[in-house]
């Protein structure tokens, strides 16, 4: 190797280094923004004439799009090969798991004043609470095992474990299909993306991706 | 306006808590989710009750303090103006909560006229001005929104009653039907396909008649805002709140039961008599607890609203509906 294309390959290197970097920064600005601008809205005592309403669209809400991206990562990797987003799809995740907590937190504590028999019947007698609440309980495990020590110690039963995010994400749309009065354009919405994310998982269109990958990088 | 003063049930002025002892429990909220975990603790255990609440005065917000009382008779703090004039479903306009207010600010609520036919004696067509000659009272109502979420308001209007008894229903006469205005040139949720509008609402010939049943043409004292449902808009205080029809332009008495805009659009969901009920569930969510706008926690939810001494006779099952089921079973 020349000393000029050893150059050339180191600056590459460390490119890929700073784009990493970038991308992991802009990860976790977004996933704060939500609650940033909530905290905000707080402060400025601008949450409206409900503000425990407005608390819980506004953990949910973001809740399920941190989830839709991290499962957007794999069939993005697959379209386009920028594999510089895998480690995007742990810290959506884990802030998917923090809104979802808030969420929680928000709906026995602000709302239910945790008075535990007023939670028992909203859990119990609200299907929509009871599918939120089970996407919430089989988070924690993810959430829980969401580090290098763990994916070492499980070895393969960890990727196994991590796809009960496809249970999850179907639970957290039902949630939201079910709480909604009659205008149903944002549960579709969720749902049709989720719907292409899981699509592209599936070995046949896999296949097709993997094809437009070659023939988008040959460009 | 000359309003009389008068709740739904009479209490001494004596009892009513003075006004110096209730705090604008915006003001409490914003309190409370500062506070430390224990004094949090407590705020929110009892689901909310008025004593947690005693250190300032009202604040109505702007406008609107032109009441006799503070509470409802129950002894419950009323919302403030700013709370009811900023929080409202009103889909003629859109399906957020703050979005009426905004959308409502230019809706033409004069001239405006309401038809008042079908099995009468004697239809008329009333102008506003009409409408208005009829005693002004003031009414504070619990009002409670099938979504289980509460207010307690300061109405200004008349029985319905009263109305009808100029027009004299028929004795084939069973039912009233009610349809707001149909403008979707100034109303841009009526440009939708959503719903199958104009809104429509009805009640029995009974329920109609009923003391408590009052056309509201305002509120604290002031004239209703457009997003409350100006001019002139029906309250109908221990059944759902979507059964309390806004805008209203037409009021017929039929033979046969009305099929409401709800019951049109998702008939295993919304029943015609749709009474406050805490033991017969929304299929999808409990009825058993409701928040108070401007509390945190819950408070449990009363039979008819709490109006059951009033109502309850009207209905000999109180699980008196057609679509929704009583819990359990």
């Amino acid at each position: 190797m020349t000393p000029i294309t050893q150059r050339l390959s180191s600056i590459r290197k460390l490119d890929r280094k700073t784009t990493a970097q970038i991308l992991r920064v802009s990860a976790h600005m977004l996933s704060l923004y939500a609650l940033a601008l909530l905290l905000f809205d707080y402060s400025r005592n601008n949450l409206g004439a409900d503000p425990v309403r407005e608390i819980l669209l506004r953990t949910g809400e973001p809740a399920l799009v941190l989830l839709i991206l991290s499962l957007a990562v794999t069939p993005l990797t697959l379209l386009f090969g920028w594999k510089q987003l895998h480690p995007l799809r742990r810290i959506f995740g884990l802030y998917a798991f923090l809104y979802v907590a808030l969420h929680l937190l928000t709906f026995i504590w602000l709302d239910y004043g945790l008075n535990l028999a007023y939670i028992l019947d909203g859990i119990l007698e609200q299907n929509f609470v009871l599918v939120g609440f089970a996407a919430f309980v089989l988070l924690l495990p993810l959430a829980i095992t969401s580090n290098k020590w763990s994916q070492r110690k499980l070895g393969k039963k960890w990727k196994t474990l991590h796809k009960l995010v496809y249970i999850i994400i179907m639970l957290a749309l039902i949630h939201f299909w079910w709480l909604v009065k009659n205008v149903y354009y944002m549960p579709f919405l969720y749902s049709a993306m989720v719907t292409v994310l899981l699509l592209l998982r599936w070995q046949p269109v896999k296949q097709k991706a993997l094809r437009f990958q070659r023939w988008y990088r040959s460009r | 306006m000359l309003i009389k003063k008068r709740t739904g049930i009479e209490i001494p002025s004596s009892e009513i808590t003075p006004q110096h002892l209730y705090l604008s429990r915006r003001q409490f909220m914003a309190g409370a989710a500062m506070a430390t975990t224990a004094g949090l603790l407590a705020a929110c255990g009892a689901g909310g009750s008025p004593e947690e609440a005693n250190t300032a005065p009202v604040n109505s917000g702007n406008g609107g303090t032109a009441v006799s009382a503070t509470t409802d008779e129950l002894g419950d703090p009323l919302n403030t103006y700013d709370e009811i004039t900023n929080y409202n479903n009103y889909y003629e306009f859109n399906t957020t909560k703050d979005g009426p207010a905004r959308l409502a600010k230019d809706f033409p609520t004069a001239p405006w006229q309401v038809e008042v036919g079908g099995m009468v004696k004697n239809p008329k067509t009333y102008a506003m001005e009409d409408l208005l000659k009829f005693d002004q009272e003031e009414r504070i109502y619990r009002l409670r929104c099938v979504e289980a979420w509460s207010m307690v308001i300061p109405w200004v209007g008349f029985p319905l009653a009263k109305l009808l008894n100029e027009v004299e229903p028929t004795a084939d006469a069973k039912y009233v039907r009610f349809e707001t205005i149909y403008d979707p040139d100034n109303m841009p949720g009526q440009r939708g396909r959503m719903f199958p509008w104009p809104y429509v609402e009805g009640l029995t010939v009974e329920e109609a008649m009923q003391d408590l049943t009052i056309l509201s043409t305002g509120l604290y004292g002031e004239t209703l805002l457009p997003q409350n449902g100006a001019p002139i808009r029906l309250v109908v205080p221990w059944k759902y709140g979507f059964k309390s029809i806004k805008a209203i332009v037409k009021i017929e008495l039929v033979d046969y039961m009305p099929t409401s805009l709800w019951m049109e659009s998702a008939p295993t969901e919304y029943g015609f008599y749709a009474n406050v009920n805490p033991e017969v569930n929304h299929p999808r969510w409990s009825q058993a607890t409701e928040r108070r706008i401007g509390e945190l926690g819950r408070r449990p939810t009363l039979l008819f609203n709490g109006y059951a001494e009033q109502v309850a006779h009207l209905y000999p099952d109180p699980k008196y509906d057609t679509n929704l089921k009583p819990r359990g079973s």
